[in-house]
């Protein structure tokens, strides 16, 4: 074999919530009542439309999760070596916007390198000129038909786009009607189509301080998020769930010690807590890096560690929500129907109180996830966030915002990382407003029975 | 002269279904126009409309209120807010919710005072405390600077009453002004909307769904059903000759003693859904005597003997029908089956307390109990039907909670076929309990099939699931309900059929003995019949007892053999149901008897309840009822008494006027 | 009613006693003061005598918990716990990696915090409010729906945004006022007004939509119509009736942050240097001074507990039903 396939332990954890997720879902769908709100989810037509927008970055997301490690040419006693370098299926299929990296910063679209460099021209004279990029539309003899190139690339870019998305939207045709969804399918599989045209020649996004191209560093910082908002859930969850079911249910000295402890812990500021355990906590990565035979795979430990801690300092919130439910919930005359028959508490809290406040946890997690987006922008800006190796929103502008003072402005490292963030964060904002509107039972529905 | 008149009214969801539709109606001064319907009717909406107080999504889509000489419907919302707690003002059912609960009483008084009386500061005041004196609040001077929260449930509506009155309407309407209250407490609210009228001279437009309400208030009378007003006519007409087939159902399908031999007249199925409504009579598909032309052409109304009537019946071909047809009542023939037999008693309860301590202060220390049953003895016969009877806040839940081990009991015994149940942890198959709110018993996540199954597997019934769902089969079958419901789940089900489910719920476990806490208090009354006919068949089918908790004594007189009043956590009398009823000793159960409006109207003579039910946290000291009772002895303030037979040795009370034993010696 | 706060008061004693240990078990205890020491000092090449030394002038060379060496009350007293957890109950914090006191630091650090954090904070609440009230007034009309797209749409931005959008085009285009420092006195307010309208700014998405939220729960219940069938205005209805009830779940929220205004906003301060409580927090943690970082921890829970108190007196205010029970 010419590679080997790795598992990080954020790999691992994300198989485990797809299969969670799958094992979910595969249950709803076998029961009406629990498919009714999701019917309704799909029935609104934001819904489907931030959904498709982040199911685009779901799947950029899952594709970075596939990693592997190329095998050397050269092998030692007989075994394969590997290179340390940890890629992801990915990597392989954008190939050249990872590989064709330039010396240092070059706008959108630039032929040549933001600044100025030293070189022999024809005459053997030392100018200081702008170098041309190495691949940044390198295939142009000539400089000034760049415009009309752009165009004619981007034009062909989207139409291909836009045919894949129109056949896409007639294979769909009969499940969704709503003719948001279409145009919105259309208009993203053009766009997406133009920015595949185009970043084969051209560095869409600009490159940064190191020549890595923008588009690039952008699309592999959504995995990053996607992680720190989908596997901080892992750790909440089931905490706030059971110690908020249980506070509520058995009260008395369980729910003392219980509420102590969330009050404890929700009282120190949470980015302070947060900092002083990452800081802990890259103490204890610093200190032993025997543990990591690659730095990816000491970076993805620190991520997951990272979610770890936003997990054990964020679960607070979910867990007293939770207790109040239960408490609600088990005055409820239909416990006291099964507390008559003596039924086990056990099965009391697995039959009748957990499916009775699973729309809470869902509103909850989907709620935290921009949140949790968000968050990783800023502890990595502090300096508390992910590994500064690690491809983040946050590293991204950690390192671009102090070239704001440059002349002209490198704005184009922000710009992209504004952009995917605006659109990740909008999208799965309006997509849990949705499953909030379709999930809560305060709120008013005109079907059925008024 | 007519005051308000109402013409073709359609109140409609926002681009959906009608919800009043095409309502007239019109009310003289100083008279009571009631409007008369079950649950989701559209009565309230009627009201809203009136007001022009929709809430949002829902719109008046077209016809014509005219107040006074006021065309409502054309009213600039300017214009509308003079008229609002002005000439037209409301009251509304839930007195605890409908006042601001962050404002004094004074305060949400004047603001009515100023906007329509232009009366600001002291005079606003002194004006706020003549109308609480006026709504019958004795304390008013202390009562206008306080919050809701400090208020009992009459003293708010008392409140809202005189909120109300403030801007001296021409028009009060009250929305079930009384269907949040307890029956003594009912009786004084009504009472007082009574004497208001007629001082002032005021219309009023009464919503509710109780008969015995109409009949005691109302001068004419409409019946609505399903947004439509099926039938108008005086009260007296109303009563005496009911023209529509739903109306004279209603009356059929009430229970009283006289029909306690018979099955009620339930009306079958339930009322429509709103939208579900196509052509034809909306009763229809309920009616016993719709024929096709019921189906197909939605009657007009008719004008009989100046009664309005919405029924083809009353039409050509329909009075052939009618005049083939039986009477509408069922001939009262007493057949009482409630002989006065001392059986050996399947549950014996001896002295029974719940306690709940009360924590107070730094370090939460107890400081008192709260007595919530506080030395109840009682028994129930195999077969029988006790009735546990009491205003809210009596203990009566409390009760039979403890009964099951809900709750824990603070002292005393219950014997369940001769083994004791307080402290014992098993024995849970042979009493069950059917609850009040047939939306909250039911667990919304569950099938049918999952909910019925519970009890078994808990308990160990039936050998294999093959042989449970044989079981689930008939008990669907015995309460009523098709087989194929148990994969369905509860959301799927009407209130009526949510009820039954509960009943084969705890059923699934062969129980001897239901404790059955208010099972139709949440339900219309044609639905309310379907329920008790069903219990009344299960009890003579499989000799099953029940311990029937409820606050409706006319159910009492239709379902139990015998009676226990309970007044603060003790039981004041016991006997059975033709003794207590017929002939209450006890002057708790006197009042509690005279307030329950009659739907006969005949005059009856008023035991007014003075004030309400004092704290179980505080009870008085001697006999709990002393403060309220209008036959007090020096004595009963003192002592608490002791119960004591009264004539015949089933019928004991617990009072001070009835001394020593009564009965004459029969050994 | 004083029971009840003498009561709120001394249950704050347990939970900061659980926050001192929870903060000593993460300093402390998942990493040894030496594994600490030999972080700081570069990971190789270093030699146990300046471990030794890293860790005595810092005074973390005694045991954690009980010093069998020392006697009698030194037992307890002459060790890390007791110095360096124990005594932040008496606000004394001990010195910084450059040696300077860090009750000093905060003491004069706290004004320039405040000078951001109270005026983003009033004028905060009112425009989120207003704001709120305003979407309220036309709920359910396109004004409204436009109102919550853009409170969504500004949640979305990230703060950090706000802050470099903010600096960028009113300093750096637009030349209004200087992109960071601060100034005491007059001079303040040049340097403090962008940063505080930039506060304003990034709150107005999620803080106006949770207000909007409490604003529509309470104008669906019963009271409300009664106050309309009264013949209230709805401008009356929503400013004497609603405004008042939905005070209560509006302080939840709100008093108990007002303590921790001490602590200042660390983007907000770091970004625009100001010489606040916030950047000497992002500087502690960059430096990885973990005395700074764990006093602001604990002074962070302190202010934290205080604003529950305060939460509860302010109920008393506003709800005459915890008031007069």
């Amino acid at each position: 074999m010419s590679f080997m396939p790795v598992i990080l332990w954020s790999d691992a954890l994300v198989f485990l919530l797809i299969s969670a997720i799958s094992t979910g879902a595969f249950y709803v769908r076998k029961r009406e009542h629990l498919l009714l709100p999701w019917k309704r989810v799909a029935r609104s037509s934001v819904a489907l439309v931030s959904m498709l927008v982040l199911s685009v970055f779901l799947i950029v997301g899952l594709l970075d999760t596939l990693h592997y490690r190329v095998a050397l040419p050269q092998s030692s006693n007989g075994e394969k070596v590997y290179s340390p370098e940890v890629l992801s299926a990915f990597d392989k299929l954008v190939g050249p916007l990872r590989t064709h990296t330039e010396k240092t910063y070059s706008a959108p679209f630039a032929l040549h390198l933001y600044a100025k460099e030293s070189m022999t021209d024809a005459q053997g004279n030392v100018v200081r000129e702008y170098p041309r990029l190495q691949y940044g539309g390198a295939h142009l003899a000539d400089e000034s038909g760049r415009d009309a190139d752009v165009l004619k690339r981007a034009l062909v870019g989207m139409l291909a786009g836009s045919l894949v998305g129109v056949m896409l939207a007639w294979l769909l045709r009969r499940r969704y009607k709503q003719p948001a969804l279409t145009v919105t399918l259309v208009v993203l599989a053009a766009l997406i189509g133009a920015i595949i045209n185009l970043s084969a020649v051209y560095h869409v996004l600009g490159t940064d301080k190191v020549g890595q191209d923008v588009l690039y560093l952008s699309l592999k910082s959504i995995r990053t998020g996607l992680i720190i908002g989908t596997l901080t859930t892992l750790v909440t969850l089931p905490l706030a769930l059971f110690l908020g079911v249980a506070a509520g249910y058995f009260r008395g000295w369980v729910d003392d010690v219980i509420q102590y402890i969330y009050t404890v812990l929700s009282s120190i500021p949470s980015v302070l807590l947060i900092a002083a355990a990452v800081l802990m906590m890259q103490v204890t990565i610093d200190t032993h890096p025997e543990w990591f035979d690659t730095s990816a795979a000491r970076a993805d430990m620190r991520l997951v560690a990272l979610c770890l801690i936003l997990g054990l300092t964020s679960w607070t919130g979910l867990c007293r929500l939770l207790r109040g439910e239960t408490l609600k919930l088990r005055e409820m005359e239909y416990i006291q129907a099964a507390q008559a028959f003596g039924v086990s508490s056990m099965r009391i809290l697995s039959r009748h109180i957990m499916p009775n406040v699973m729309h809470i946890i869902l509103i909850a997690l989907v709620m935290d996830f921009s949140a949790l987006v968000l968050a990783e922008a800023v502890l990595s800006y502090v300096g508390v966030g992910v590994d500064p190796s690690m491809i983040s929103f946050g590293t991204m502008i950690n390192g671009a915002r102090l070239e704001m003072g440059r002349e002209p402005v490198v704005w184009w490292s922000l710009a992209s990382a504004f952009v995917f963030m605006l659109v990740l964060v909008l999208a799965a904002n309006l997509f849990a407003d949705a499953v909030r509107d379709a999930f809560d039972p305060r709120l008013n529905r005109t079907e059925g029975s008024v | 002269m007519t005051l308000l008149k109402v013409d073709g009214l359609v109140t409609r969801l926002r681009g959906g279904a009608a919800i009043v539709d095409d309502i007239s109606f019109q009310i003289s001064a100083g008279e009571t126009f009631a409007l008369l319907g079950e649950s989701g009717c559209g009565k309230s909406m009627t009201a809203l409309s009136l007001l022009r107080l929709l809430p949002d999504g829902v719109e008046n889509s077209s016809g014509t209120m005219v107040l006074g000489e006021t065309a409502l419907h054309a009213l600039a919302e300017r214009e509308m807010q003079e008229v609002r707690g002005g000439r037209m003002a409301m009251i509304f059912q839930e007195p605890g919710l409908s006042l601001n609960p962050v404002m004094t009483v004074g305060e949400q008084i004047a603001e009515v005072l100023s906007l329509h009386k232009n009366l600001k500061g002291e005079a606003a005041t002194a004006r706020s405390i003549e109308l609480l004196t006026q709504v019958g609040i004795s304390d008013a001077v202390r009562r206008v600077n306080e919050y809701p929260f400090q208020l009992s449930g009459g003293i708010k509506q008392r409140v809202m009453i005189a909120m109300s009155l403030a801007g001296g309407p021409k028009l009060l309407i009250a929305d079930e002004p009384t269907t949040a209250l307890d029956v003594t407490i009912q009786a004084q609210v009504l009472q007082l909307l009574r004497e208001t009228q007629q001082q002032s001279g005021m219309a009023m437009l009464l919503i509710t769904h109780d008969l015995g309400v109409v009949a005691e208030n109302a001068h004419r009378v409409g019946v609505m059903y399903a947004g439509q007003i099926v039938e108008q006519a005086t009260r007296e007409k109303l009563f005496s000759k009911p023209l529509h087939p739903y109306t004279q159902k209603l009356f059929s399908a009430l229970p009283d003693a006289r029909r306690s031999g018979h099955p009620l007249a339930a009306i079958p199925g339930s009322v429509p859904m709103l939208g579900s409504i196509s052509t034809g009579c909306r009763f229809a598909p309920r009616c016993d005597r719709a024929w096709d032309m019921c189906h197909e052409k939605t009657p007009e109304w008719h004008v009989v003997e100046d009664c309005g009537v919405r029924c083809h019946l009353y039409q050509d071909a329909g009075y052939q029908i009618l005049e083939a047809d039986i009477p509408y009542m069922h001939s009262p023939d007493k057949k009482l089956n409630l002989e006065t037999r001392i059986l050996s008693p399947l549950l014996q309860v001896d002295d029974l307390r719940v306690h709940f301590p009360i924590r107070k202060g730094l370090l939460q220390r107890v400081v008192g109990q709260v007595k919530a049953v506080d030395g109840v003895s009682l028994a129930i016969a195999q077969g029988r039907t006790l009735a546990l009877v009491g205003e809210s806040g009596c203990g009566k839940t409390t009760l039979g909670k403890a009964l099951l081990r809900l709750v824990q009991a603070t002292s005393g015994s219950a014997r369940f076929a001769d083994r004791e149940l307080i402290g014992a942890s098993e024995e849970r198959a042979s009493m069950q309990m059917v609850f009040q709110d047939p939306f909250a018993s039911l667990n919304p996540k569950m099938r049918v099939a999952e909910i019925l199954e519970e009890g078994m597997s808990a308990l160990k019934i039936g050998s294999d699931s093959a042989a449970r769902q044989a079981l689930l089969d008939e008990l669907l079958d015995k309460v009523g309900l098709e087989r194929d419901s148990k994969w369905r789940y509860p959301h799927e089900f009407s209130g009526g059929q949510r009820q039954r489910i509960a009943i084969a719920r705890a059923l699934a476990v062969s129980p001897q003995l239901l404790i059955c806490d208010e099972p139709t208090s949440a339900l219309d009354v044609s639905v309310q019949a379907q329920i008790l006919n069903l219990l009344k068949s299960l009890q003579e089918e499989l000799g099953l007892s029940y311990l029937f908790i409820t606050h409706n004594l006319a159910v009492v007189e239709y379902l139990a053999h015998e009676v226990c009043v309970m007044y603060l956590g003790r039981i004041v009398e016991r006997g059975t149901t033709q003794e207590v009823m017929r002939s209450p000793k006890h002057p708790y159960t006197q009042a509690l008897l005279s307030a329950v409006p009659r739907i006969d109207g005949a005059g009856r003579e008023y035991v007014r309840l003075e004030g309400e039910l004092p704290s179980p946290a505080n009870p008085p000291q001697g006999c709990h009822f002393a403060p309220r009772c209008q036959n007090v002895m020096p004595v009963c303030v003192k002592i608490f008494p002791e119960m004591n037979a009264v004539e015949t040795r089933s019928h004991t009370v617990c009072c001070h006027l009835y001394p020593t034993d009564f009965i004459p010696d029969l050994d | 009613m004083i029971a009840y706060l003498i009561r709120r008061i001394l249950y704050a004693i347990p939970i900061l006693i659980g926050v001192n240990l929870l903060t000593f078990a993460l300093f402390f205890v998942v990493n040894t003061p030496d594994d600490m020491a030999r972080m700081q000092l570069g990971i190789k090449r270093v030699t146990p005598e300046a471990i030794d030394k890293w860790k005595q002038q810092r005074g973390y060379d005694k045991p954690l918990f009980v010093n069998s060496t020392a006697d009698g009350a030194g037992t307890f007293t002459d060790t890390i716990f007791w110095q360096k957890s124990a005594s932040m109950f008496a606000f004394d914090f001990g010195y910084s990696d450059d040696g300077r006191s860090i009750s000093r630091e905060i003491a004069t650090r706290m004004g320039p915090s405040l000078a951001i954090a109270i005026p983003t904070f009033l004028v905060g609440l009112v425009v989120y409010v207003s704001f709120a009230l305003m979407m309220t007034l036309f709920r359910a009309t396109a004004l409204d729906m436009a109102g919550v797209a853009l409170c969504v749409f500004l949640m979305s931005v990230s703060g950090l945004f706000y802050i470099i959008g903010g600096q960028f085009l009113v300093s750096k285009l637009w030349h209004l006022v200087p992109i960071s420092g601060y100034a005491g006195g007059a001079d303040s307010f040049k340097f403090v007004v962008l940063p505080i309208i930039i506060g304003v700014v990034g709150g107005i998405g999620s803080s106006s939509r949770w207000y909007r939220t409490i604003f529509l729960d309470e104008i669906g219940k019963d009271y409300v119509r009664t106050a309309r069938a009264k013949g209230l205005s709805e401008l009356r209805v929503l400013f004497t009736h609603v405004l008042k009830n939905a005070m209560i779940p509006i302080l939840t929220g709100v008093v108990v942050v007002i303590p921790l205004l001490f602590m200042g906003s660390l983007l907000t301060e770091s970004f625009f240097g100001i010489p606040g409580l916030g950047s000497y927090t992002i500087d502690a943690i960059n430096a990885q001074d973990f005395s700074v970082v764990r006093a602001m921890v604990f002074l962070g829970s302190v202010l934290y507990i205080t604003g529950l108190i305060l939460t509860d007196i302010s109920y008393t205010v506003v709800d005459p039903r915890v008031r007069l029970q």
